[in-house]
């Protein structure tokens, strides 16, 4: 029991230590602020400009926030595990002993801070340029919404960035490999914003449900990636 | 395995594809070693120092490092060994006490025992809290050498440590490795500056298409 307990510290331990530096990096590199937001608010502008209709835009902004939300993950996965490779510490976090499931779960968290800060961005932009509306119940119901969704694509994120942190081509195959697998939180995100904007008159209420599919999709992805991220890490 | 034998390899056979870079490598290193492995480009020589740091598994024949069997408990070795390859496996927009500080943490290193890491390698004050984007190739190869000591390393395995520093920065690193040898560390380096490593080291092993024979003590 007592070594259970020990490993569990460990693993706890491990993802607060990760989490920590990979948000330290972040802000002294600052690819967030300066690169990852202004591409997503360009995307949002974009689609305003094609779309060319304030009706439309209405009620599609849920969509646009969340198709938004997913392009931007990529680079900031991408990002993530760049920092890893650029100077062999890769290498070093497969000797250093620390327990992967730790590794896996800080790199998750680190990923899936960043990205609620690119949903609340994307959110106030589609208020301001999409005439969103938002009441507080709506506002709660976004809250939740966000946090299952974004913990859910960092899990998947992070297991994914780590199977092609070493592949040839991981540019181009990360997002292959994660755009089909976050289709259910594009789905339950998007049909949960609605919701929450009260588009074509959803109510807030039946928004709830679709967090169901959130939450079972995050911890799906985040036990499995605990579980996996070892083996990843060692191909 | 004796005590004073870190590593020893019988037999040891890696396939990496289809193709064996090692075929039937034999050594042992007693503790306290500074080994040089010498030999040509493709020979084996990194493939040698990331099995010893349980990084490849092992094909056929045996192998145990600090007492691990590399068969079945290659994973026990890796937290007690320092693998330097030709990366210096920091973060560059860290400073030099937050990546030495992050690499002991891994293990559990206490606070005074990072800044006794910090002072082992001369990265005093006033370089302990720059950026390593901002520092000079031989003090980037020292912050990395501190980590492998807030890591506890007892084995250190080290791929071209001289490659891309001056003059100047390889007398100091040699100095630092041989501090490291007298504390108690064994090293192992893999090195085509044979001149520099032969006077460094204190046993030359040659490897050679997979294979290792011992070139005998150089001091």
């Amino acid at each position: 029991m007592s070594e259970r307990r020990h490993a569990f510290a460990s693993v706890r331990a491990t993802a607060r230590l990760i989490a920590v530096k990979d948000l330290r990096i972040e802000r002294r590199g600052r690819v967030l602020t300066n690169q990852v937001l202004p591409f997503a608010l360009i995307v949002m502008v974009m689609f305003a400009f094609a779309l060319d209709s304030d009706a439309v835009l209405e009620r599609v902004a849920p969509g646009l926030v969340w198709l938004a939300t997913l392009f931007s993950t990529l680079f900031v996965i991408a990002r993530s595990f760049a920092v890893e490779g650029s100077d062999g510490a890769l290498d070093q976090l497969r000797t250093s002993g620390a327990p992967s499931a730790g590794i896996f779960l800080g790199k998750a968290l680190a990923l899936m801070v960043q990205l609620l800060v690119l949903v609340v961005v994307l959110v106030v932009a589609a208020v301001v340029l999409y005439r969103a509306d938002l009441s507080w119940q709506g506002g709660v119901l976004l809250v939740t919404t966000a946090v299952a969704a974004t913990g859910g694509l960092a899990a998947v994120g992070t297991l994914y960035g780590g199977l092609s942190a070493g592949a040839k081509g991981r540019e181009t195959l990360l997002p292959l490999l994660v755009l089909p697998v976050v289709a259910p939180v594009l789905i339950g995100a998007t049909r949960a914003t609605e919701s929450a904007f009260g588009t074509n008159g959803i109510a807030v209420g039946e928004g709830w449900p679709w967090l169901g599919l959130l939450a079972v999709f995050a911890v799906l992805f985040g036990v499995t990636g605990a579980i996996a991220f070892g083996s990843l890490l060692d191909e | 395995m004796a005590p004073d034998s870190p590593v020893v390899l019988n037999d040891a056979v890696v396939v990496i594809g289809a193709f064996p870079v090692l075929a039937g490598a034999n050594l042992t290193v007693r503790s306290g070693e500074i080994v040089l492995l010498r030999g040509p480009n493709g020979a084996g020589k990194t493939t040698l120092l990331r099995l010893c740091a349980g990084l490849i598994e092992l094909k056929r024949g045996r192998g145990r490092v600090l007492g691990h069997d590399l068969s079945t408990d290659r994973w026990s070795v890796r937290h007690r060994v320092g693998l330097l390859g030709h990366a210096n496996g920091l973060y560059p927009d860290l400073t030099v006490r937050e990546n030495v500080a992050f690499w002991g943490r891994t293990v559990g290193a206490t606070d005074a025992e990072i800044a006794a890491a910090l002072r082992r390698m001369a990265l005093d004050a006033r370089l302990a809290d720059v950026q390593i984007s901002r520092l000079s190739a031989g003090q980037r190869r020292r912050t990395a050498l501190a980590a492998l000591v807030a890591r506890r390393a007892e084995l250190w395995l080290l791929d071209e440590p001289h490659a891309g520093l001056d003059a100047a920065g390889r007398d100091e690193l040699d100095e630092v490795l041989r501090q490291a040898a007298r504390a108690g560390a064994t090293i192992m380096v893999a090195s085509h500056e044979l001149e520099r490593a032969g006077t460094l080291a204190t046993r030359q092993v040659e490897v050679v298409a997979g294979q290792v024979r011992d070139s005998g003590a150089t001091s």
